[in-house]
């Protein structure tokens, strides 16, 4: 792959992205801002030997990945928040079926038909699980163009290493924008072999997928299963990128827009001398708990502000993590709203 | 001594949860034959519904997915697309196919997915204890109708295959029944024809049976196939739809 800059919007880096990093079946279902996905797929797909499909609906799209995933391939889907809702009863069933798949959701704003402007408020539905059952999806946070190529690597390998859903969480800013991108920069192509797939049972035992388990206790052992994956995804998979951690006073939590925004800010600041800090988180599930229970222990007098598009969602892990032992404030605005530069500022001088 | 009967490979030897008189059990036996003697047991795969088949997998032998409750053919769609060289069938009820998956329904059969699809109607809905299913009669009772199915307030009993049948796209779809045993050797014929399409990259095949289901029919096993000669197959023709 060259090292020459592409100009592309974060939608298209997603889908290149995943294309790079070996998914080869993709069906979607049209909804803005994550339009330009679907049609990137329906183009690139063809020309890689893999699937495009745009689906009757976000249920069938989810379903095929369902399919697509059980047959062994790198699957894919994407949308937007009220498409993600409906999208919630496959994702539970390929978290029980234990079946790889990425979900693209580029946040607008809700709830219910909401509108078509960023949004961060799907925070709740992405990180604790969205549809019914005890399960979680891993859940990645870009906050630029380039994350959004970069990540979709980790977002295949992870999904196939625990056989797990995860989840892409931009918004619409992140999906429209156009930035400069290095293809070379993503990660190496990462393949994991699927004795579990269903290629036919040619040589070996009949392979079964499924989430259903009827006869007594057996469903209690495959959730016990899953969530002795699930506590190692949270020892092994936290990630954040952090900022003036060693003297900041005042610690901005921030992820995907937000962050980049906040992350502006801090570097203003900072530049003029005051002790600014920022913890952007880029697992959402499993939130980066270890690094605000190190600031905690530390027991340094730092506080918290955590600025979000929605009107406290991410917040609420930060003082889970926290557990009461620093001060945690919060700034958000959603509907359409983005915290600006100058309201955050505006914030901080407020907590002094 | 000639041995002329015998379990399919394809079946599991293990005994069904079935009702005493149900017809999934005759159904699953007939599809595991075929399969045998398509000889494409290793390349065959299986989308169970949800509903009374729901375990279908624990006694076939060969691969099989499960599908959420409607989206067998959306599953089937992408397993197929994903592996067009092996074979891939649903197997789905009235209440999977013809109500909660309709949309899955008519979308594959509208793409012309290369799918084989063995529909039981059953006209109830059995794992749930027998509620009103798109495809039951005016004036049966159910769960859900206690004083029968009315046409001014539950509509009529859905023609799905027929609905089908007009689509483009769609090669081939027979309704059958398991009322005798010359009607249980044409529904295998029937069965055999649809995966052979497949196999030949003909397209879209469906086959309706007509099937018992004595339990909630209030019915014996017996009364049961004389119910579907008498009504079912009445509301819902036997024969070749495309």
């Amino acid at each position: 792959m060259s090292n020459k800059k592409i100009l592309m919007t974060g939608n298209e880096a997603i889908a290149e992205g995943a294309i790079q990093a070996g998914c080869r079946f993709y069906a979607g279902y049209p909804i803005t801002p994550q339009n330009e996905i679907p049609a990137y797929m329906s183009k690139r797909m063809p020309e890689v030997g893999g699937v495009f499909i745009q689906a009757e609906s976000e249920l069938g799209a989810i379903n095929m990945v369902f399919g697509a995933s059980a047959a062994g391939a790198r699957a894919m889907t994407s949308s937007s928040s009220p498409g993600i809702s409906l999208k919630q009863e496959g994702i539970s069933y390929i978290a029980g079926a234990e079946l790889p798949a990425v979900i693209v959701n580029i946040m607008r704003g809700g709830p219910g038909l909401g509108n078509i402007w960023p949004s961060q408020s799907d925070y709740f539905q992405a990180t604790r699980g969205g549809g019914h059952g005890d399960y979680r999806c891993l859940v990645l946070a870009p906050f630029s163009v380039q994350e959004a190529y970069d990540f979709m690597f980790p977002a295949f390998t992870l999904a196939d290493t625990y056989r797990i859903p995860v989840m892409i969480l931009g918004d619409g800013i992140m999906g429209q924008m156009m930035e400069p991108l290095t293809r070379a920069t993503g990660s190496k192509l990462q393949m994991i072999n699927k004795p579990w797939a269903l290629t036919g049972c040619k040589g070996r035992k009949p392979n079964i997928v499924k989430s259903f388990y009827m006869r007594e206790g057996d469903l209690e052992t495959a959730n016990l299963s899953s969530q002795q994956k699930y506590r190692s995804i949270q020892k092994q998979e936290e990630r954040y990128e952090a900022v003036g951690l060693e003297d900041a006073k005042v610690i901005l939590v921030a992820y995907g827009t937000m962050g980049r925004i906040c992350k502006g800010v801090v570097s203003g600041l900072r530049k003029k001398g005051k002790k600014i800090g920022l913890i952007r988180p880029i697992t959402l599930w499993p939130f980066p708990n270890g690094v605000f229970k190190k600031l905690a222990a530390r027991g340094r007098g730092a506080a918290f502000l955590a600025v979000e598009m929605s009107y406290g969602q991410m917040v609420e892990d930060v003082r889970l993590a926290v557990d009461g032992k620093l001060p945690v404030e919060f700034l958000g605005r959603a509907g359409g709203g983005v915290p600006t530069e100058e309201e955050i500022i505006k914030k901080l001088g407020r907590l002094k | 001594m000639n041995k002329i009967y015998a379990r399919p490979r394809s079946l599991k030897e293990v005994n069904t949860h079935y009702c005493p008189g149900c017809g999934h059990s005759t159904v699953h036996r007939l599809i595991a034959e075929v399969i045998d003697e398509l000889g494409i047991r290793e390349k065959v795969i299986g989308v169970a519904p949800v509903g009374c088949a729901v375990i279908a997998y624990d006694y076939w032998d060969f691969d099989c997915s499960e599908a959420a409750h409607g989206r067998a053919l959306a599953v089937a769609t992408a397993i197929k697309r994903v592996r067009p060289q092996n074979i891939v069938f649903t197997y789905q009820g009235d209440g999977d196919l013809a109500a909660i998956g309709t949309n899955e329904t008519i979308h594959a059969a509208n793409r012309g997915e290369n799918l084989t699809v063995i529909f039981i109607n059953n006209a109830i809905y059995g794992m749930t204890g027998g509620q009103m299913a798109p495809t039951t009669l005016l004036g049966q009772k159910s769960a859900t109708t206690p004083s029968g199915r009315k046409a001014e307030v539950h509509g009529y009993p859905l023609k799905i295959s027929e609905m089908l049948a007009s689509l483009p796209a769609v090669r081939f779809v027979e309704r059958v029944s398991l009322v005798s045993p010359a009607e249980i050797m044409k529904t295998k014929r029937a069965i055999k024809e649809a995966f052979s399409n497949q196999m030949n990259n003909i397209g879209f095949s469906l086959v309706e049976v007509l099937s018992p289901c004595p339990t909630y029919w209030g019915v014996s096993p017996k009364e049961s196939l004389t119910w579907i000669e008498e009504l079912l197959a009445k509301e819902f023709p036997v024969g070749r739809i495309k």
